[in-house]
């Protein structure tokens, strides 16, 4: 019998062209890879000189002085946190709320234009938050918040003999008040994931909730969260990794006093602050400029464990 | 206060994209503090204006300054603080002051005229170690017997951004305070013992003017542009003076310029009726070995023709030109320039 020969698919011949763009695509990937590995390995070689010097310590040290030439990360790392995680919980349930109220409850004819309101909040430039946040929001602080807060929470025992929690003198300018900042920052981009996350959610599951008769209440926690629980958190997550990292804004509000806070209203730095306002005088070949790549060096490395969780999490929802 | 923040942003970002422009072959160029930037583009105006070479100048701080004339990229650089005598041989490097600057005290304290507010640097250097925390404390009301002071929190307010003006003012305060030299000690960033970092003078001029109670330091020209109100510091005899541009110009000639190595004469807490305390000059570094010894002597012929013609602007800039005297010792230095045995000044 005659039949036909039925070319094998692997000996099609190969269009040089199709070669040419495979690489190419290749070469694309590689970039953004080496270009975040040379960061890291750039950042780590231009600390070195800080780890030697001060060992692990350098991470715990709390003493942070240009004119001893002694340095500690300790009070920027913390200030960092800080700021961010209670940037974090403010923005948060707002967040939620505004993506629950879009995808839920929110009139047809309203859901656009918030939709754009949201995202023109994210397009704002950090200085101009910086600025409103310096001359406006501090000032305000200063007159009503924090006089408020002080006398409100006296009553809550300070840790240990040193953080009094809210007594601080009202200048305005402190830790919450990059919270504060920090979260009008981070909200637009939580509000919209979260959005997209519960957008998500298989229509018939909802429908199946609604249908057994269970109120919006019952059918959000019932349902919808357990669904996409994991990617929930990894909205939040990458909410968190914008707080760690923002800088202008934060140079204006936080008070740029690089010792340990005593209370959440006192003035306090961020490793991004800490490395702008130290950079443009620190001379190569220094101490100085050592301890700002270090404190870059932690910062991406904390930013990046972030972001791998928020990763993970995404991933498990998917996978789920 | 916006529009003047927003116009140092624009300044600092031209900078920024100034460094990548070329500068043409006959332009001089030159890098550092961002302190005497106006008034060094200003005489560089009116010296092409006037036939001379043009200036660009590039306000990127004083520490990249001598960086980049330790590198050689540029003719010539620019520093708030002096350089180190052994630095400046090593790197082959003639220094010499420029122009002069003050900086001034300035307060916010409710229903009190704060040019009438008296503080000795003690007094000064207590508040900035967190020692004198009120404004009603014991040792400012027996300075200041006749003004009625608040019992609120004094609020020091310091610059955040590493920068000569703290570098003046803190080593100000560690020659007149043994408190504050032993807690804090003199650089341009240190260990703030107390209060908020606000960046730029810009923003400690809002902080102190956004707290109730609060103080801090600027320079003179910012203060004056601004139209605001400074305290009065103890000088060296004892006296308290409001600062004022004769007050700056006689601590200025009170320096000892004779026994001032790399002419760094300090002029810190100086005697007389109306000497400022905290004046000091800013300085320009020149290489002694240059690779082109006509461009280092059109850097010199720049600052000898700003010398001779630019008081009028420095006094509109709120500037202190050097006194006479000092402007000639200071062309002596440039004589001592001989690059293959030929001496750079006097130009002909």
């Amino acid at each position: 019998m005659n039949t036909p020969a039925t070319p094998a698919i692997g000996a099609r011949k190969i269009h040089p062209a199709d070669t040419t763009f495979r690489l190419s695509l290749h070469a694309a990937g590689a970039i953004v890879v080496i270009v975040l590995l040379s960061i890291l390995a750039i950042m780590f070689m231009g600390g070195k000189l800080a780890f030697d010097t001060f060992g692990l310590g350098f991470i715990w040290g709390t003493e942070w002085n240009p004119v001893t030439q002694i340095y500690g990360a300790l009070p920027a790392i913390t200030g960092t946190l800080v700021t961010a995680i209670l940037a974090l919980c403010i923005a948060w349930p707002i967040g939620f709320g505004i993506a629950f109220f879009l995808t839920e409850t929110c009139p047809e004819k309203l859901r656009t234009p918030l939709g754009v309101a949201i995202e023109l909040l994210a397009a704002v430039p950090s200085i101009v938050y910086g600025m409103w946040g310096f001359f406006v929001l501090a000032p305000f602080m200063s007159e009503y918040v924090q006089p408020w807060l002080t006398n409100t929470f006296l009553w809550i025992p300070p840790i240990g003999d040193s953080f009094f929690w809210f007594t601080a003198p009202p200048i305005g300018v402190g830790m919450l008040t990059a919270a504060l900042i920090l979260a009008v920052m981070i909200l637009p981009f939580i509000a919209a994931t979260t959005r997209d996350v519960l957008l998500s959610t298989p229509q018939l599951l909802k429908d199946g909730a609604y249908a057994m008769g269970a109120t919006r209440w019952e059918a959000l926690t019932g349902v919808v969260i357990p669904a996409v629980r994991g990617s929930l958190f990894g909205a939040v997550f990458l909410g968190l990794g914008r707080a760690l990292g923002e800088t202008m804004a934060v140079v204006f509000v936080i008070g740029n006093a690089i010792r340990m806070p005593d209370s959440l209203m006192a003035p306090s730095a961020t490793i991004a602050s800490v490395v702008a306002n130290n950079f443009p005088e620190a001379e190569p070949g220094t101490l100085d400029l050592a301890v700002l790549l270090a404190l870059g060096f932690i910062l991406f490395v904390v930013s990046f464990g972030v972001l791998a969780v928020a990763r993970l999490l995404l991933r498990q929802e998917r996978m789920s | 206060m916006l529009i003047q923040l927003a116009r140092r942003l624009v300044i600092a970002l031209a900078a920024t994209v100034l460094v990548a422009a070329p500068a043409l072959a006959q332009d001089i160029t030159g890098a550092g503090a961002t302190f005497p930037a106006p008034i060094y583009s200003s005489w560089g105006e009116d010296y092409a204006k006037a036939g001379g070479s043009r200036l660009n100048y590039q306000a990127l701080g004083s520490g990249a300054g001598v960086t980049q004339i330790i590198n050689r990229t540029v003719d010539f650089g620019a520093s708030d603080s002096p350089v180190a005598t052994e630095r400046l041989e090593k790197e082959q490097l003639l220094q010499f002051p420029a122009v002069i600057g003050a900086v001034v005290v300035i307060v916010n304290v409710p229903g009190v005229d704060g040019t009438k507010i008296r503080l000795t640097g003690e007094a000064l250097g207590e508040i900035y170690v967190g020692r004198i925390r009120l404004w009603d404390d014991p040792k400012i009301t027996t300075l200041n017997p006749t003004l009625k002071l608040p019992r609120i929190p004094i609020s020091p307010a310091y610059r955040a951004d590493s920068s000569g003006t703290t570098s003046i003012f803190t080593k100000y305060l560690s020659s007149v305070s043994p408190i504050f030299k032993e807690r804090t000690g003199a650089g341009n960033s240190v260990a703030w013992r107390t209060g908020l970092g606000a960046p730029g003078n810009a923003g400690v001029a809002a902080a102190v003017k956004n707290i109730k109670g609060g103080i801090g330091y600027v320079e003179f020209a910012y203060a004056a542009e601004n139209g605001m109100q400074a305290l009065q510091l103890a000088n060296g005899s004892g006296k308290f003076v409001t600062p004022t541009v004769p007050g700056f110009l006689q601590a200025a000639e009170q320096a000892d310029w004779n026994n001032a190595k790399n002419m760094a004469a300090t002029m810190l807490n100086m005697p007389g009726d109306n000497s400022w305390p905290i004046v000091s000059a800013t300085y320009i570094l020149v290489p002694r070995n240059p690779k082109d010894p006509a461009r280092t002597q059109s850097v010199l012929k720049y600052v000898d023709w700003s010398f001779r013609n630019g008081a009028a602007t420095a006094d509109r800039l709120h500037y202190i030109m050097l006194p006479t005297a000092v402007q000639d010792r200071v062309r002596a230095q440039w004589a001592t320039l001989t690059p293959a045995g030929k001496p750079l000044w006097p130009a002909n």
